[in-house]
């Protein structure tokens, strides 16, 4: 295995006297797809938002493509703008069509030109099929549709890593299938992504590799045949009776 | 069931019922409108209290009458639904008709058909009305104060050019359009401070100085007022981001000072900017008393803005916050690009309301001896030839407050509906 691309070595972080993660480690190397699974408050979401700092650790290394995160702003910026999430919330900017939102990140972080900033998110919007609504607000759109936009306005910074938080957790059982081909599209594409959710049809098709989290630890790590033929631990297989 | 039936409509009667009904309700209107506007009592023949209490005891039995579920008639449903929903509401409508029949003929009367506008003097006003003299003769001096007579037309042409490069911006070229933020919020300013200086204070150009004292009424009611709302939006919108900010040591200022000027009552805030802060500066240094004010009132409403801006960054969802990071975005891109234009359109509502309040309170100026338009007023009634008007003047001067404020909060809600999204 090559050099892994994100090195989480003993992270630990508090809310207040609450240990939400206890000793993480954790590698992902490059093209690597990893669900991440657990019940509720399990830290799994506090894990990927610290992957890219949105959620600061108290202890411990958290190396993202040779970029250590600490309080260096310039060193976070740098590893915001190549690592892409996606959120629960979908959290697009209401107040810009579908297309500037794809645009906004692009011209003005990377400092892309206008043109060929909305010629990639076309085609971006193109992946997820949603470029017919380019110049439509968010507010105008089903919740799938706004969350594919989301998808595509993530990749249109060109990010090495995707994060996905829950990223079906808020949509009709109907639109669950669109978001979750346009991930399956973007796996076979190569993308390095770690997912937190609880649809385990797709980590059995697309991960590599399923974490179980719960109270804050990582319960269990295994290839993804594995995790789900045998689960080791007692907690492992209680949840997964449950959810399956 | 048939003595119910005559008091209650049912389907068989119900034209029957509102008929009746509406012919009480207009008697009782029209005795009440006779009453007021002919002076004659049509129900005199009545002992004394049951005469006062007629109209209202017939226009009850009116809406009484009137009152169904759902008729299927769309005007008679909307009064139903509106005023007559059941008794109690039906007495305090007539009673607020009945009030506003009973004010409009002495209003009408002493604001228009007796009240005097001819002539030059107090003694033109003979009628028993309003004297509307006493304003036509003193209106230059309302909008323009004490600035000399014959220099009027710098003001007039001084406030054209700074409302014509208000609207400039509008005709920006599509590609010039990302500057205009920029252009609203310094060149503007900086521009029609200096068309108001050298226009209207002179000095140089071949124009004789006039000195502040000088400017007065409406029109320096217009200065202070757009200056102090040009400068103190800006600065609430950096109290505001300031407070919220996550270094402890501008958090701490921007608490301190919003908190300090919120705690201050405005008229001490000027006494001090006119008394004690130029004793604070060196003798050779000189500051305008109008500046000074303008300045005081800027800082002291700026902390309103502040707290009004702060209310809409914090009805965002932090994830609006959490997108704008993961994109990259540092600080800055974050607030210009995302969270201030979604803040901003929230609060419209609230800074209009500071806007409004600050106009309302620019004729607080006149304590440290600037007379804008209520000050002009004030001036005005002592004037030993006009003694005795000061009821016109405050009329026309709430008039033109009103028609000011309605004009701001009209385009308020014209803002508000043009940058409505849907979330």
């Amino acid at each position: 295995m090559s050099e892994p691309i994100i090195k989480i070595e003993n992270v630990n972080k508090w809310f207040g006297d609450f240990q939400v993660l206890k000793d993480i480690n954790l590698d992902v190397s490059a093209k690597q797809k990893i669900v991440v699974c657990g019940p509720s408050g399990s830290g799994k979401s506090t894990l990927i938002r610290c992957i890219n700092r949105l959620e600061e650790h108290q202890k411990g290394t958290i190396i993202v493509d040779g970029t250590e995160l600490s309080e260096n702003t310039k060193n976070i910026e740098q590893v915001r703008a190549e690592v892409g999430m996606v959120f629960q919330q979908f959290n697009l900017f209401p107040h810009l069509s579908i297309l500037d939102n794809c645009t906004l990140a692009p011209i003005w972080v990377k400092k892309m030109a206008k043109k060929e900033a909305q010629e990639l998110a076309m085609k971006q919007l193109e992946q997820v099929q949603i470029a017919d609504q380019a110049n439509k607000f968010p507010g105008q759109l089903s919740g799938g549709q706004q969350q594919r936009s989301a998808i595509a306005r993530a990749l249109c910074m060109q990010p090495k890593i995707m994060l996905f938080d829950e990223p079906t957790s808020a949509l009709d059982p109907e639109m669950i299938k669109e978001v979750l081909d346009a991930m399956v599209n973007l796996a076979k594409g190569g993308m390095t992504m770690i997912v937190v959710t609880h649809e385990m049809g797709f980590a059995k098709e697309v991960a590599d590799e399923v974490i179980f989290m719960d109270e804050g630890m990582i319960v269990e790590k295994a290839e993804t045949k594995e995790f789900f033929a045998n689960p080791k631990s007692d907690r492992t297989k209680l949840f997964l009776s449950q959810i399956l | 069931m048939n003595s119910l039936n005559f008091l209650k409509s049912n389907k068989q009667n119900f034209y029957y019922f509102l008929y009746l009904g509406l012919f009480l309700f207009s008697i009782s209107i029209l005795d009440v409108a006779i009453n007021a506007f002919l002076k004659i009592n049509i129900t005199s023949f009545l002992p004394g209290i049951l005469s006062i209490f007629l109209p209202l005891v017939l226009g009850f039995v009116g809406l009484n009458f009137i009152r169904t579920e759902y008729s299927g008639i769309k005007s008679l449903d909307i009064i139903n639904k509106n005023i007559n929903t059941n008794n109690f509401n039906a007495i305090l409508t007539l009673l607020i008709i009945f009030a506003i029949i009973k004010a409009t003929p002495p209003s009408l009367s002493w604001m228009i058909f007796d009240a005097n506008i001819s002539g030059d003097t107090k003694e033109a006003c003979t009628g028993t009305g309003a004297c509307w003299t006493y304003v036509k003769v003193w209106f230059r001096r309302f909008m323009y104060g004490m600035y000399p007579n014959d220099l009027h037309w710098r003001i007039n042409l001084a406030f054209i050019l700074v409302i014509a490069l208000g609207f400039f911006g509008f005709f920006l070229r599509d590609n010039l359009k990302k500057y205009l933020a920029l252009y609203y919020v310094i060149i503007y300013p900086i521009i029609a401070f200096l068309v108001i200086y050298y226009l209207i204070s002179g000095g140089s150009f071949g124009l004789v100085w006039v000195e502040t004292g000088a400017w007065g009424g409406l029109s320096l009611t217009f200065i202070v007022s757009f200056f102090c709302l040009i400068f103190c939006f800006p600065l609430g919108m950096v109290l505001a981001l300031g407070r919220r900010s996550s270094l402890p040591m501008i958090r701490y200022i921007s608490i301190g000072y919003i908190e300090f000027w919120r705690g201050v009552p405005l008229i001490t805030v000027l006494f001090m900017s006119s008394v004690m802060f130029p004793m604070f500066l060196p003798e050779d240094f000189f500051m305008d008393k109008l500046v000074r004010v303008i300045i005081a009132i800027t800082l002291f409403e700026g902390a309103y803005c502040a707290e009004v801006i702060r209310g809409g960054l914090q009805a965002l969802p932090r994830g609006q916050y959490d997108a704008a990071k993961s994109l990259g975005m540092g600080y800055w891109k974050m607030h210009i690009f995302v969270i201030l234009p979604q803040a901003l359109k929230l609060v419209i509502p609230g800074i209009c309301n500071t806007f409004l309040a600050l106009v309302k309170d620019t004729p607080l100026i006149f304590v440290v001896g600037l007379a804008e338009l209520a000050g002009m007023l004030a001036l005005a009634k002592t004037n030993p030839k006009w003694l005795g008007f000061a009821m016109e003047g405050y009329i026309f001067a709430a008039i033109i407050f009103w028609i000011i404020c309605y004009a701001m909060s009209k385009y308020s809600y014209n803002l508000e509906a043009k940058y409505k999204t849907e979330r």
